[in-house]
């Protein structure tokens, strides 16, 4: 396992996700640019959230899912047998649909993740790092003691964001991380994503196609096979592209509004 | 045409045939079925009434003899009814023994059940799994008796020693008593454990947490409320329970808190002196409503907080 | 800055390593404890067989063989009437005859009596059923020193005639005839009540009333409490009301029964139905609870009224889930012990119960007398009447689930 240098933050290769007897995502081959942003869009029941989760192993609680094909993270399959999924996602982290703080207090909330994965430096100062980080610790830093859910629901978002970059990860997964907040806590989420990209590489799911074209640097389309419905990536290029000129008649169909 | 014209303007009398038509109707067959439902329902209240006026009642009686003070039946720890003496605290104590072993032996083990069957199991072995605790909560009371006394008892007597234990102690009650209440605080557990939403969950895997760390440091903080309840529910069980210790745990009040002496506990006592034919009426007939009147009690006080938990915690994650 | 301060790469294996092992450790201390509960309901089911079979060693007055040539349960009626004749004392024959003539028992009732009063077997020692498979050799020695006169014989104590034969003074002629009478005659009483009142309490809470009266509110707080109050305090209810209060109810006076006081089985049923009655209750809520709101609106669509529409479409589709809960709260009434040593069963009764106004005995309540006497003898027949009981329990178990099975419904 020599890692290579790739110059992509992380690969697909003919990846196909099963639920049991069900291929739901079908030969996804994808190359992740490293610190971009990374939209998936694609209409309901494609598979998005399925290959968000592929990318940090999440879809094992699912028992009878199973992927076929490679991810490759440096170069390295993450659904190799001698693989870690707790490592995996240490080093892929993810932020949800909807906020989950846990129920404890925001400085725990932060600072729990770190402990369990052996941080050794100073806390203090990694919770104001990671809610500096995620532009929450204004808004906190009197009342790190709180519990999370005294929160709004566009703070307890960020605070789901500082939590993850308190880890250290290389890559933020994001399933519609603003599905559930008003326009201005999604606008403010939309800046956060601008300005972690300068240090990770993030994957973001959206509905809004509005939201990809803002804040996204590269596209991916999924669209379901009519006969199987497996979904599957139709074409994967520059934001610019697929909302401008893409080549796929779908694409432009669905950017446009056009879609069933 | 005419049909629509005439719709349209409806004449006084049509409009008045309607009204009738439509009018709110008495419907006796209704109303009766209502209310006997209702009545059936105030019936339930009726029972925990009776309970309370019938143990009250007796137990006034008993207070109001004149070889009976409030003080001597709360402070003192002897319990000789043949020499007037009723001091709660001897049978007390052996209830309070016998339930702390049971809530020991059963919290420990139905938490840790309810955590692997919750969090860990596959659906295959939870299939396999669930169903033994749910046939030890169908064994009745008496056959854990039987079980304490002619299983457990030996073996303990052969552990420690026949001079040390004897063949009635609350130890064997107690430890069977915990057997007998595992499966409901794990179950209660499991099912606080399980409305824990998934979200949680997967917050704690994405950030890098084992299983383990998962479901002790984030699910059981965020179902502790749940499993507090459980806990609770249990010891109004452990104070409640009868048969083992009427079989098991011997039939002579005894002020101690020694596991390994015999003792006799309020129900049990209830039950040895109400097995005989007690004459109605007697001192001894009304201290049994005394005693059954603070079972009653702590139980009713015990399973409010439980209830009144689970309310709480069911409402915050709604 | 604190990218720096996590583990390095190597050091970051280890740590992992290490974590996972504490997380595989404590899988297999919660593991563990359901293994306990495995290994606790093994035990206590070996150890009631245990009791059940084994080897018996006993001596006799009178030899078999010195009264008959052939073995004593090969013999006829008439043929067991003489040996009983020519070996009881006429005094002690015409007592037994006018207890109940002779020619109206059948042959194996007269084959006990023979065993019981000129044989006159006496127990000496009895041995579990896993020593009598394993060490039969150190047992037949230590009769042979103990016992020199002791016969020792394989014996099932769980046989066909433990569950015909009335109860008995002697563990070796004991059966539970009248205590499981008793339980069945228990249990029809307690759900008669509870069932029809349990299952009107269910229909008012769910379809009728309105969750935010403070009426309806205290109702529903006060089942759930209930459902925890301790069996012997139901037990006590019932002694002060049914035994005392209804004593001319319960004891049938007013329906012309003699000789009767309160402690009747109509008294303990009516306790245990009130007993299991939260249990029925709340079950049938959560049947009512299953049932689609689509079912009642669909039904008030058609122009239904509430009665209308509880009567043909929600309790139909209810019952099965009511059923399983009736027949669950049957279980419970079948084992509980408690509330029947207080209303006050007894603890010798060799009559068959005929009427509610009878007394009564259960097979908890024999269970609790055998095991509670010194003898082993009375230790191996609880144990063989905790199998009775436990098959009942198991069959009615089955019965609901199979009622579950075959009523389910997919909405």
């Amino acid at each position: 396992m020599q890692p290579q240098n790739s110059q992509y933050a992380i690969e697909t290769r003919d990846l196909s996700i099963f639920y049991g007897p069900f291929e739901a995502v079908k030969d996804v081959n994808l190359k992740i640019e490293k610190q971009k942003i990374t939209a998936i869009i694609g209409p309901s029941g494609c598979g998005k959230s399925t290959l968000l989760r592929a990318f940090n192993r999440m879809n094992d609680f699912v028992p009878t899912s199973y992927v076929k094909g490679e991810i490759l993270l440096h170069g390295v399959n993450l659904y190799n047998k001698e693989i870690d999924p707790v490592e995996v996602r240490r080093k892929i982290g993810m932020v949800f649909q909807k906020p989950n703080p846990f129920p404890k207090s925001i400085y725990e909330n932060i600072a729990w993740g770190a402990r369990i994965n052996g941080y050794k430096g100073n806390m203090d100062e990694l919770v104001e790092q990671s809610l500096r980080g995620a532009a929450l610790w204004d808004e906190v830093k009197d009342k790190l003691k709180q519990s999370a859910y005294a929160l709004s629901g566009g703070q307890q978002q960020r605070l789901c964001i500082a939590r993850a970059i308190a880890v250290q990860p290389e890559i933020i997964l994001m399933d519609e991380p603003a599905s559930a907040l008003d326009p201005i806590s999604t606008l403010r989420i939309e800046e956060l994503m601008q300005e972690l990209k300068k240090n990770y590489t993030i994957i973001i799911v959206t509905h809004n196609m509005q939201q990809a074209a803002r804040v996204s640097d590269y596209t991916a389309m999924m669209m379901l096979y009519e006969d199987t419905r497996s979904g599957t990536v139709i074409e994967y290029d520059k934001t610019e592209i697929i909302f401008t000129r893409p080549k796929d008649k779908r694409t432009e169909d669905y950017v446009t509004g056009r879609f069933g | 045409m005419s049909t629509e014209i005439s719709s349209l303007t409806a004449t006084n009398q049509e409009r008045e045939n309607w009204a009738t038509h439509l009018k709110r109707r008495v419907r006796w067959g209704e109303s009766a079925i209502e209310s006997s439902l209702f009545l059936v329902g105030v019936l339930t209240i009726f029972v925990t009434i009776a309970i309370t006026i019938v143990l009250g009642d007796q137990a006034l009686l008993f207070f109001a003899d004149p070889e009976v003070t409030l003080v001597e039946f709360f402070t003192s720890t002897k319990w000789q009814p043949q020499a007037g003496q009723f001091g709660i605290w001897a049978l007390v104590s052996a209830t309070l023994t016998t339930s702390a072993i049971a809530i020991l032996v059963a919290v420990p083990l139905g938490l840790s059940a309810a955590i692997y069957l919750s969090e860990y199991a596959n659906p295959r072995v939870r299939a396999v799994l669930k169903p033994i605790l749910e046939i030890l909560a169908g064994i009745p009371t008496v056959v854990y008796g039987y079980f304490a006394l002619l299983f457990v008892t030996p073996i303990l007597r052969s552990i420690i020693g026949p001079d040390k234990i004897g063949v009635y102690n609350m130890l064997a009650a107690g430890l069977v008593m915990g057997i007998m209440i595992l499966p409901l605080i794990s179950s209660m557990s499991e099912d606080a454990l399980s409305a824990v939403p998934n979200s949680l969950r997967e917050a704690a895997y994405a950030m890098g947490a084992t299983p383990f760390e998962a479901s002790t440091q984030v699910i059981v903080p965020a179902a502790l409320s749940g499993i507090g309840a459980a806990v609770i529910v249990g010891i109004s069980r452990a104070v409640g329970e009868t048969m083992i210790v009427a079989v098991a745990s011997g039939a002579t009040s005894n002020f101690t808190f020694n596991p390994l002496e015999a003792a006799e506990t309020m129900t049990a006592h209830i039950a040895r002196i109400s097995g005989g034919d007690l004459p109605y009426g007697t001192v001894d007939y009304n201290s049994l409503f005394a005693i059954a009147l603070m079972l009653f009690l702590v139980t009713l006080v015990l399973n409010l907080i439980s209830q009144w938990i689970v309310t709480k915690f069911r409402e915050q994650y709604e | 800055m604190a990218r720096y301060t996590y583990p390095e790469e190597h050091e970051l294996q280890r740590f992992v390593q290490a974590r996972y092992r504490k997380a595989w450790v404590w899988q297999a201390v919660f593991l563990s404890s359901l293994i306990i509960a495995i290994i606790s309901l093994t035990a206590l089911l070996l150890n009631v067989v245990d009791g059940s079979f084994g080897y018996i060693a006993y001596e006799f007055k009178k030899d078999p063989y010195t009264i008959s040539e052939k073995p004593l349960d090969e013999l006829t009626r008439d043929e067991l009437i003489a040996i009983l004749k020519d070996n009881l004392s006429r005094g002690a024959y015409n007592k037994l005859n006018n207890e109940k003539a002779m020619e109206e028992r059948s042959q194996s009732e007269l084959y006990n009596l023979v065993i019981e009063r000129i044989i006159q077997i006496k127990t000496r020692e009895t041995y579990p059923f896993f020593r009598s498979l394993f060490e039969k050799e150190k047992i037949e020695a230590e009769v042979r020193e103990n016992f020199p006169d002791a016969r020792l014989e394989f014996r099932s104590w769980l046989s066909p005639d433990f569950l015909t034969t009335p109860m008995s003074s002697r563990a070796e002629f004991a059966g539970v005839r009248t205590a499981l009478l008793g339980s069945l005659w228990l249990v029809t009483i307690a759900i008669a009540f509870a069932l029809p009142v349990g299952v009107g309490a269910a229909i008012y809470l769910q379809e009728y009333s309105d969750k935010k009266n403070i009426i309806n509110r205290i109702i529903q707080t006060n089942i759930n409490n209930l459902a925890g109050v301790p069996s012997i305090v139901y037990g006590m209810l019932g002694l002060a009301i049914f035994v005392r209060t209804l004593e001319s109810l319960t004891s049938g006076a007013l329906f012309g029964v003699t000789d009767s006081n309160g402690r009747t089985v109509l008294s303990a049923g009516l306790t245990m139905g009130i007993l299991v009655l939260p249990l029925v209750i709340i079950n049938a809520q959560e049947a009512i609870k299953a049932v689609p709101d689509s079912i009642r609106q669909a039904a008030y669509g058609v122009g239904a009224t509430r009665w209308q529409t509880v009567w043909s479409h929600v309790l139909p589709n209810a019952l099965p889930g009511i059923l399983t809960g009736s027949i669950l709260a049957m279980s419970r009434a079948i084992g509980e012990t408690a509330p029947l040593i207080i209303v006050g069963a007894s603890t010798f009764i060799t009559v068959d119960p005929q009427s509610p106004f009878s007394k009564f005995t259960a097979l908890p309540i024999q269970i609790y007398q055998w095991t509670a006497r010194a003898q082993s003898e009375f230790h191996n027949i609880a144990a063989a009447a905790i199998i009775v009981l436990l098959a009942m329990l198991l069959t009615l178990n089955a019965t609901a689930i199979l009622l579950r099975n075959h009523f389910q419904r997919r909405y």
